[in-house]
Formats: C-alpha cells, sequence, structure tokens
C-alpha cells in the first residue's frame, strides 16, 4: 500500500484540509488504490522525453504595465463572509488574529 | 405553439425569428415553461427566467429595428462553472455558498452580445470532478433517457447524464434549452452528450477564452458548445470562440466561419481509426458503431485507415495526476476569506482546514488530495513529471497520426449511460469513463461527440472525431456528414412539457419557413 495513515495525515495538513481520524484509514485505502493504478506509467522509458505542462504555444504574451482596472474595492469585498466590523469603511477581509 | 417551439433547432429558431415566424418573448415563454417542466431531472442549479425574458425584450427590440446580432433570441442555459455577473454560480460545490460575480466570464460575455438569452444555470459535477454528474453538491442530475423495457429484464432504473457537463447535456436533451455552454477538461463535454444524445464539441486548447470560468485544471480547461445538431454546434462555436487577452493561454488566431464549413463534402479526407482504441472488455455493440461510422465516412468519399497511438493506455493515469495536480493548486483559493462558506476555527489555519473540511465533496477532497501528494517533496519527479513527459508521448503519438490522415475516428465513451450506483464506489472504475476522451484532452486537440446509434436497450451511443490543432472547421464538416448519414432523430422518454412532441405538422413548417 502506498499510503499509511500518517501519510494521508500529512498530505492533508499540507492541503489544509481537516480529516477525523477515523476518516484516516479509508483514504488511506482508496488513495493508495490511485496511487497504485499510476505506477504502470513506470513501464515506460521516458528519460529522454521533456515533459510537457501546456500544449499553449511556448512564452507568455507581453502586454504594457498599466492599470487596466481597479476603483472596484465593493464589488472585490461584497462575497466576503467576514469584512473587519470595527473598520468596516476601510474595507478589510476579517481573519482570525495571526500576530500575538 | 409553445410546445414545438422547444422541438426546434437553434438553426431553425434563429431563422423563425428572423422571419418573425414568432417572436423572442413566445421563444423564451416557451422555454422558460420547459425549464420548469424538467425539474425532476435536477439538470439546474438556478433558473433565471426574468433575466431571460428581459434579454429576450431587448432582442425583440433589436429584430424590430433590423439590427439583428447572430444569436438575437436565442434561449441557452449555460454550466453552472461560467461567472455571471450578480447571478450565483457555484460550480456545484457547498464551498461557493452564495458566491455572486462581480464580473461575467467571457464566452459568456460575448453569448449576451451576440443577442443569446439566458435561461439558468446547470448542475455540474462539484468543480467539473466526474463523469456522471454524482458529485454534485446539489445531488445528481437524471438522464431523461431510460433503458427500453426488453433490454436488461425490467431495468427501468433513473440513468446519470454523464459529466461534468451532465446539466448542460439533459437540459438540452429533454428540449428545455435549444443550446447550452460546456466544459471539458477530460472528456466533460462529450461523454454526457454521448450519454444524452446530442452534439458536444470540445475545441482546441486556446480556441475559447477560461477567463472568468472557474479553474480545475488550467492547461485542459475548455469551454465549448452542447447542442441537438452540428449545425447549431457551429452557430453556438461562432460566438464562443476568439482571442481574448485576459487568458493568457488564448490563441490569437483568426476563427473561420464554422457554418460554412458545413459544406457536406469529404472526398478524398483520410480518417484513421486508431486500434488501441479497442479497448478490452469493450461492448460489441460500440464497436459494431464504430465500424458503421467508419462505413458511413467511406461511402461519403472518405477513406478510413487503420492508425496506432501507442501510448493511449497511458494517457489515463497520466491525466489522474496532472489533473488534481492542477486542481490542489487551484482549489488553494477557495479559505474561506474572500468569498464563499466560511467556518470559524481559534486560528488562520484551523480556519482553513474546518472550512476546507465542510466545503469540499468527497471527489474534490480526493483530488486535492492526490495532487497536493504528486506535487510533494519526493514524489514531483516520479509522478507529476513523469505525467508530463508521458503527455508529450501522447502529443507525439497525434502528431504523428495527422501525418497520414486528416481526423480521427473513435467511440466517445466504452458504455452507454449507467443508473447511479451500477459502477460501485470504485473510483479508478469510474476514471475509464474517460479512456477515449481523455487523449485528445492532453493534447489539446479538438474533438466532437456526435449520437450515431442506440444500445441494444435503446441508449445513445457517441461516436468522436478528433481533429488537427484549431481544425474546429474539419471537424465540423466531418462530423456533419457523420450526423446525416446516422439520423438520429430519437427522443429521449421525458422531454419538456412531458410528451412526445405532439404537432410534428407544426414544426415541419417552421423548418420549411426556415430553410
Amino acid at each position: 500500500m502506498a499510503l499509511d495513515r500518517a501519510a494521508v495525515a500529512h498530505i492533508a495538513a499540507l492541503a489544509r484540509i481537516r480529516l477525523a481520524e477515523t476518516e484516516l484509514a479509508p483514504l488511506a485505502d482508496e488513495l493508495s488504490q490511485i496511487i497504485d493504478w499510476f505506477e504502470q506509467l513506470s513501464e515506460l522509458d521516458t528519460s529522454t522525453v521533456e515533459p510537457m505542462a501546456s500544449v499553449a504555444a511556448a512564452g507568455l504574451p507581453m502586454r504594457d504595465d498599466r492599470v487596466s482596472d481597479g476603483n472596484c474595492r465593493e464589488a472585490i469585498l461584497g462575497n466576503a463572509p467576514r469584512v473587519a466590523p470595527a473598520a468596516a469603511e476601510r474595507g478589510f477581509f476579517a481573519v482570525p488574529k495571526v500576530v500575538e | 405553439m409553445s410546445d414545438s417551439l422547444t422541438q426546434l433547432t437553434l438553426a431553425e429558431a434563429r431563422d423563425g425569428l428572423a422571419r418573425k415566424v414568432f417572436s423572442a418573448r413566445e421563444l423564451a415563454l416557451a422555454h422558460i415553461a420547459a425549464v420548469e417542466a424538467v425539474r425532476p431531472l435536477n439538470a439546474f442549479i438556478t433558473e433565471t427566467p426574468e433575466r431571460a425574458l428581459a434579454m429576450a425584450a431587448a432582442a425583440d427590440d433589436r429584430l424590430a429595428h433590423g439590427q439583428a446580432r447572430p444569436l438575437d433570441g436565442v434561449p441557452i442555459a449555460v454550466k453552472d462553472l461560467f461567472c455571471t455577473k450578480g447571478v450565483l454560480t457555484t460550480a456545484a460545490s457547498h464551498i461557493l455558498d452564495g458566491f455572486r460575480p462581480p464580473y461575467e466570464s467571457t464566452v459568456t460575455e460575448k453569448l449576451w452580445q451576440a443577442g443569446a438569452v439566458m435561461l439558468g444555470k446547470t448542475n455540474l459535477d462539484e468543480f467539473g470532478m466526474g463523469s456522471s454528474n454524482m458529485t454534485s453538491h446539489y445531488g445528481p442530475v437524471e438522464n431523461p433517457w431510460r433503458r427500453q423495457p426488453g433490454g436488461r429484464a425490467g431495468d427501468n432504473r433513473p440513468l446519470v447524464p454523464g459529466g461534468s457537463s451532465g446539466g448542460s447535456a439533459a437540459a438540452v436533451a429533454a428540449r428545455a434549452a435549444l443550446a447550452a455552454t460546456g466544459t471539458d477538461t477530460g472528456g466533460s463535454i462529450r461523454q454526457p452528450a454521448s450519454f444524452c444524445g446530442i452534439v458536444g464539441l470540445k475545441p482546441s486548447y486556446g480556441r475559447c477564452s477560461r477567463w472568468g470560468v472557474i479553474a480545475y485544471a488550467s492547461s485542459l480547461d475548455q469551454p465549448g458548445p452542447m447542442t441537438r445538431t452540428v449545425r447549431d454546434a457551429a452557430i453556438l462555436l461562432q460566438s464562443m470562440a476568439g482571442h481574448d487577452p485576459k487568458d493568457s493561454t488564448s490563441a490569437p488566431l483568426p476563427v473561420p466561419n464554422y457554418e460554412a464549413a458545413l459544406s457536406g463534402d469529404i472526398r478524398g479526407l483520410r480518417i484513421g481509426l486508431p486500434h488501441e482504441y479497442r479497448a478490452p472488455g469493450m461492448p460489441g455493440e460500440i464497436e459494431a458503431v464504430w465500424q458503421q461510422g467508419a462505413e458511413w465516412l467511406r461511402r461519403a468519399g472518405a477513406e478510413p485507415v487503420e492508425i496506432s497511438l501507442p501510448h493511449t493506455r497511458y494517457a489515463l493515469p497520466a491525466y489522474y495526476i496532472i489533473a488534481p495536480a492542477e486542481a490542489s493548486s487551484n482549489l488553494a483559493r477557495y479559505d474561506g476569506v474572500r468569498f464563499g462558506l466560511r467556518v470559524e476555527g481559534d486560528n488562520l489555519d484551523e480556519m482553513y482546514e474546518l472550512t476546507r473540511a465542510a466545503g469540499f465533496g468527497a471527489e474534490v477532497r480526493r483530488r486535492v488530495l492526490i495532487g497536493t501528494y504528486v506535487l510533494s517533496a519526493g514524489y514531483y519527479d516520479a509522478y507529476y513529471l513523469k505525467a508530463q513527459r508521458v503527455r508529450a508521448l501522447i502529443a507525439q503519438d497525434f502528431a504523428a497520426a495527422f501525418t497520414q490522415v486528416d481526423c480521427l475516428l473513435a467511440p466517445t465513451a466504452p458504455s452507454s449511460a449507467f443508473a447511479i450506483g451500477e459502477t460501485g464506489d470504485d473510483p479508478v472504475a469510474m476514471y475509464l469513463n474517460d479512456l477515449f476522451t481523455v487523449p485528445a484532452s492532453l493534447a489539446g486537440l479538438p474533438a466532437i461527440s456526435v449520437p450515431a446509434g442506440r444500445s441494444g436497450d435503446g441508449l445513445p451511443l457517441g461516436l468522436q472525431i478528433i481533429g488537427r490543432p484549431f481544425d474546429e472547421a474539419g471537424v465540423l464538416r466531418a462530423a456533419g456528414v457523420l450526423e446525416d448519414a446516422a439520423q438520429f432523430r430519437d427522443l429521449p422518454g421525458f422531454v419538456a412539457a412531458g410528451r412526445r412532441i405532439r404537432d410534428r405538422d407544426d414544426s415541419h413548417h417552421l423548418r420549411q419557413a426556415g430553410s
């Protein structure tokens, strides 16, 4: 089996998804089954093949460094689950305190 | 009259509007009623009847003043993965609860500029991740088709519409919308089109802008049309396609006239039949429809040629590494801060973790975890880079094939529509649905599914034409010939207004009026 419970807990922490203790074993089974299925790729010798990230033509298009949008704070904050209560007029997203 | 209005093709509706046989308002009202009538299918997450009527009124005004636009008054449905300004946009995920985008996606903006009328937002697999529409937070969609009695003995269970664009496919098949938008990452337009007996076109990667389409796997995602005819797909694509500076992967290429490409003339065209697509365990009836399709194209003057795409069987595992890797990165933005669901925690990390645990469904969580794993230190080379190298081999297979042939013919899916629960809970078994659609996605090629026949128990079966990069015109031309030969005219058991077409003469009259 590719993944044990500790490995699943580690991945879930990296992905910022809280898992209950009881979810670890079934997920370890499921994910291991999928990862085992990936192993067939090792049959292919790809040592001389360049990785392909995209089919789009290489190189990103350039544009002038000019402001093309903006002044839409209300629209941006409009979907926020919480806006800073004491400073709502200043227009901030509110998050739990991160500095003591 | 209003029943028959929902039976028109998009082209017939457009022509009827131009000739003032009916108004955009009449057409909108008939379709609003049809959207209500198909509620048992759960094809729509949000209905927008008021917006439809307002847009129809504007279209009628332009039509009356001789200022008609290409899609003026044509009622369509929009997959709920396209951001629509001020209209709830969910990606069928709990984590986007209440999200009303302050902007409009480029593709839908182009459609509204062309005069199309929005009926509502259609159901899908959560974030586009699924092949059955069963992963939606808003519940599964039911396919308007059922197996015929006498097939699998007495089996009349509800069937899935395919996915992820299952709501769009069901709405178009059930005559609730003249057409719909879909998005295709590994088959999400083509497989539901095949399951529901409609036409679905995935354009070349870069042909339609991804701006404002909620991202799943950005190197693969591509919007496209879902319609009842090949001509309708050509018409809708015309207004969806084109370069967009807001999408850096959008192709700066001119858009040809797709409807004009439907000449029906495929004489001398070389059609590749990839022999690796004869999958072990594939039902004989799918092989038979495929052979029939090759014969139809041959009779029309094309030359079927056996070809090889040697790395085909590695496409699925490569895809199921690459797509979840990109998804795990794209879905990092759902953190409870700027939009959607938020579950409070004692600190920032706890808030992130609780929000994402509550907001993502099982399949999305699975893919985010897989994606995180294959991108993590120590596994990146073994899985992610390896899959990208295999992707290059698959693209090379197609490039080599296109030195011998002009396009490819293959089945769209390895089965007809299945019942909920019929395939079991095995995620890998579900991934096998994408066997024939994923290779063209990895290579970024245009591919269309056309209804070509029916299974032994009466369900639609699609065939796929895959073309060279940006040759949507050639793909549509060959698909049109296939469609003419297949003469797939059957209606599903469940259609809007709750009954099959009643007033054939009226519809026939309109068809003549429009021709």
